[in-house]
C-alpha cells in the first residue's frame, strides 16, 4: 500500500513538474511580484486565455472530474456556485434594501460556454430567497466573465419570477422616515458580533450594508472568488443630502477561495424611490507588516 | 486503656467514614455540575473548554480519560478526550477520531467538539448501540486543535476572524501564522496553498513544520492500525467533503466515501432540513493541499472526511449562539451515521448480550436500531455497486 501511493505520487511529480506551480486559476489584479506568490496566480499566464487553455487541460486529465469548462456543469460544483453567487450579488444591488437582502438558496441547473472574443459565459436556473423572510424565487441568469483583464467586472442579466415582490414597502419607508428624523446622526459596529449577535434595531444597517457591499463583490467577482460580507466592522450615518440617506461603512469581505478577508469602505446612499446606491468605494490594503515581530537576537 | 484505644479506633473510623461520605457526595455534585452547569449553546474560551475537561474526566472516568498529545507554538496543551468502554470479553479495541478547531475563526466547530462529547455522556448508558460501539472502539475528540489561534480570536473584536496558527515566521517574511490545514504531508504545497507567511492559506515552511500539526500526526501516526475513520469539522459551507483536495488524485474507495457521505448529509437533513453537498475539494469547493484529511486517507485511514457546517454565506463564520444547538444537532447525526458505519463494518455487526439489567423494550428497541443500521449499510452498498462507474 505504502508502495504504491510512493508509485502514485512520484508519477504525479513528473507529471505535474515542480511543486511550485500552484493553482492554476489567475485573481485579475492580484499583485505577484516576485517570490510571493498569490494563492490563485500562476507564474507563467499573462492573460486570460493561457489560463483557460491550462484549465482545459488540467480537466482532461482529470478523468474522475465533471467536465467544467464547457457544456451542461453539475449544479453543486464549484464552477456554477460562484456563477450563481455573482447572480446573488446583482439581484442586492438591483433590489436590494435594509428590508430585502437576497441569499442563494439552490442552483437547479447550469450550462458554460466559451464565447469568443469575450469570455465565458454561464446560463444558469436558480432558486434564490431573501435573507430577510422565508420565500424562494426561481430565477433565470447569464453570467459573462470577461476574458481580458482590463474588463474585469462580470456583467449578468437575471430575471426572476416574481421580482422579489415580497412587500416590504411599509418597513421601507417607515425606517426612511425614522432615519431622517434622528436628531443624533446613527452608528454602529460589529454587526454581527463575536457571537454572531446583531441587535434587533441594528439589523436593518446591517442588511444594508450587505446590499452595498454586493456592489463591491459583483464588481470584483471572478470564476475564481467566491465572496460573501464576513461582517460590517462600521457603519456611521452621514447627514441627509438630496433626501438620500447616506452613510460610511467599513465592511469585511470574506472570499472563499483565498480565505482572505478584504476590507473596503464604502459610502451608501439610500431611499425607498432611489434603492442603495453606493457612490465611493475603497479597498483599504492588507496591512502585510502590521504585525512584524521582534527579531530574535 | 483498652476503653480509650477502643474510643480512638471508633473516632478515626468515624472520622474517616464521614471523609469518605463528605467524598462521594462532593464527586456526585460535580458530575451533576459537569452535565447540568455547562451551557453547551455559548461559546466558550479556552480557559472553560479546559476546565470543562477536566470536569468531564473527572465525572466520568468510567467514560472518558484525557490526554494531552502535544504543545502548540506558544506552547500550550493540545489536549483530546477518550470516551471508550472496556470491551467485556477483553478483545482490541479499534478507534474513530475527530478533531475541532484546526482554524481559529471556526467557532462552531469547538462547540460541536464540546456538543459530540455531551451527547456521548448523557445517552450512552440507556443507548445499546452506543454502549457495543463504545465497547468497540475508542473515540479520540480534541475539542481545540488551533489553542493558540482560538485563544488570539477571543482576545479582541478585530481578531475575531483570524484563521491560521500564531507561530513566528520565517526571517524573510513579516506576518504571524500557518494555515493548519496546508500543513499536512499530503501532496504539500502543490495546490490551493500560498508561500506568502502573510496570506491565510500559507502552508509554512515544509510538511509538518508546525507543531499542532505534528501533534495530530503524530498521535494518529501510531494507532493508524486502529483507527477506521478520520472526522476533522470546520465551518462554513454544508458540505462533506471527501478526500482528496487535489483534482488528479482519487482515493481507491471514492465510490464508498461517497456512499457514506450522502448517507450522512441524508442524515443531517432529517434533523433540521439543511442541505450538506457531498464530494471532493476540488469538486464541490475549492482545490487544496496539505489538508489534515487528505493525510489521513493517504496514511491508509480508510474514511476521512472534512464537516463543513453551518452556515453558507448569510453569517459565514459569525454563527450566533442561538443556531448552536441546531448546527450541533444535525452535525451529530451526520458524525454518528459515519462512525455506525464504520463500525458495524469493522465488526460485522456483534452484538453484545444486553445486560441483565436492561428491559425488554429497550432491547427490542436496539435490535430495530441494529437491524435499522444493516439494513441502511446494506442499501448504501447496493447504491455503491450500483453507480460504479
Amino acid at each position: 500500500m505504502n508502495l504504491t501511493i510512493l508509485i502514485v505520487m512520484a508519477v504525479l511529480t513528473g507529471v505535474l513538474g515542480s511543486p511550485y506551480v500552484t493553482d492554476t486559476d489567475v485573481t485579475p489584479g492580484s499583485d505577484s511580484a516576485g517570490m510571493s506568490a498569490h494563492p490563485n496566480s500562476v507564474p507563467e499566464a499573462a492573460d486570460g486565455t493561457e489560463v483557460f487553455h491550462e484549465e482545459g487541460v488540467v480537466e482532461e486529465e482529470g478523468v474522475e472530474e465533471d467536465v467544467m469548462a464547457t457544456g451542461e456543469l453539475n449544479p453543486s460544483h464549484y464552477p456554477a456556485q460562484r456563477a450563481a453567487n455573482v447572480v446573488k450579488h446583482y439581484l442586492n444591488t438591483r433590489y436590494g434594501s435594509p428590508y430585502r437582502w437576497v441569499g442563494l438558496h439552490k442552483v437547479h441547473s447550469a450550462n458554460a460556454e466559451e464565447v469568443a472574443e469575450s469570455g465565458r459565459k454561464y446560463h444558469l436556473e436558480i432558486s434564490v430567497q431573501e435573507m430577510t423572510g422565508n420565500t424562494t424565487e426561481k430565477c433565470s441568469a447569464e453570467v459573462l466573465f470577461p476574458a481580458l483583464e482590463n474588463q474585469r467586472s462580470p456583467q449578468v442579466q437575471a430575471s426572476c419570477e416574481a421580482l422579489l415582490t415580497a412587500n416590504t414597502t411599509a418597513q421601507e419607508e417607515a425606517l426612511y422616515q425614522q432615519y431622517r428624523r434622528n436628531h443624533t446622526l446613527l452608528s454602529g459596529h460589529n454587526l454581527p458580533d463575536s457571537y454572531g449577535h446583531i441587535d434587533p434595531d441594528m439589523k436593518p444597517l446591517w442588511h444594508l450594508g450587505g446590499v452595498a457591499s454586493s456592489f463591491v463583490m459583483l464588481k470584483e467577482s471572478t470564476e475564481n472568488t467566491l465572496y460573501n460580507m464576513a461582517q460590517v466592522a462600521n457603519v456611521t450615518q452621514l447627514e441627509t443630502e438630496n433626501d438620500q440617506l447616506r452613510f460610511n461603512y467599513h465592511v469585511l469581505l470574506h472570499d472563499m477561495v483565498s480565505q482572505e478577508i478584504i476590507h473596503w469602505k464604502l459610502l451608501v446612499t439610500w431611499s425607498p424611490a432611489e434603492g442603495v446606491k453606493v457612490l465611493q468605494m475603497e479597498e483599504l490594503p492588507k496591512c502585510e507588516h502590521c504585525e512584524v515581530p521582534p527579531k530574535p537576537n | 486503656m483498652e476503653k480509650t484505644m477502643f474510643k480512638s479506633w471508633g473516632l478515626i473510623l468515624f472520622m474517616l467514614t464521614l471523609k469518605g461520605g463528605l467524598e462521594t457526595s462532593s464527586s456526585l455534585a460535580e458530575r451533576l455540575e459537569s452535565k447540568r452547569n455547562y451551557n453547551y449553546t455559548k461559546y466558550h474560551p479556552m480557559e472553560e473548554i479546559y476546565k470543562w475537561m477536566e470536569d468531564v474526566e473527572r465525572g466520568n472516568p468510567e467514560l472518558v480519560s484525557s490526554s494531552v498529545y502535544g504543545l502548540t507554538f506558544e506552547e500550550r496543551n493540545i489536549t483530546l478526550l477518550k470516551l471508550g468502554l472496556e470491551n467485556p470479553e477483553g478483545r482490541e479495541k479499534k478507534a474513530i477520531w475527530m478533531d475541532c478547531g484546526i482554524h481559529a475563526r471556526e467557532w462552531i466547530a469547538p462547540a460541536f467538539c464540546q456538543w459530540f462529547v455531551k451527547e456521548i455522556l448523557q445517552s450512552y448508558k440507556t443507548n445499546e448501540k452506543l454502549t457495543e460501539m463504545l465497547q468497540n472502539l475508542d473515540m479520540y475528540v480534541t475539542p481545540v486543535v488551533n489553542v493558540d489561534g482560538y485563544m488570539f480570536t477571543w482576545t479582541n473584536e478585530s481578531n475575531r476572524l483570524w484563521r491560521k496558527s500564531r507561530s513566528l515566521p520565517p526571517s524573510d517574511c513579516g506576518c504571524r501564522g500557518v494555515d493548519l490545514n496546508r500543513n499536512f504531508n499530503a501532496n504539500w504545497g502543490t495546490v490551493g496553498v500560498s508561500y506568502n507567511c502573510c496570506d491565510n492559506t500559507y502552508c509554512g515552511t515544509s510538511p509538518v513544520s508546525e507543531p499542532e500539526a505534528k501533534a495530530v500526526t503524530d498521535f494518529v501516526g501510531s494507532r493508524l492500525n486502529q483507527i477506521l475513520c478520520f472526522l476533522t469539522i470546520h465551518s462554513s459551507g454544508q458540505l462533506i467533503l471527501l478526500p482528496y483536495g487535489h483534482p488528479e488524485i482519487s482515493a481507491p474507495n471514492y465510490d464508498e466515501l461517497v456512499a457514506v457521505g450522502k448517507e450522512a448529509a441524508a442524515e443531517m437533513k432529517k434533523v433540521h432540513g439543511m442541505d450538506y453537498t457531498v464530494g471532493t475539494s476540488p469538486q464541490v469547493l475549492y482545490k487544496n493541499s496539505g489538508s489534515s484529511r487528505d493525510w489521513a486517507r493517504l496514511v491508509g485511514i480508510p474514511f476521512s472526511y472534512t464537516f463543513e457546517l453551518r452556515d453558507k454565506g448569510e453569517f459565514g463564520h459569525l454563527l450566533p449562539e442561538d443556531q448552536i444547538q441546531p448546527a450541533c444537532e444535525e452535525a451529530y447525526a451526520g458524525a454518528l451515521s459515519i462512525i455506525t458505519f464504520v463500525h458495524d463494518k469493522a465488526f460485522n455487526n456483534v452484538t453484545t448480550v444486553p445486560n441483565a439489567a436492561v428491559t425488554t423494550v429497550t432491547g427490542i428497541t436496539t435490535v430495530t436500531g441494529v437491524a435499522i443500521t444493516i439494513w441502511s449499510t446494506i442499501m448504501a452498498f447496493s447504491l455503491t455497486t450500483g453507480v460504479l462507474m
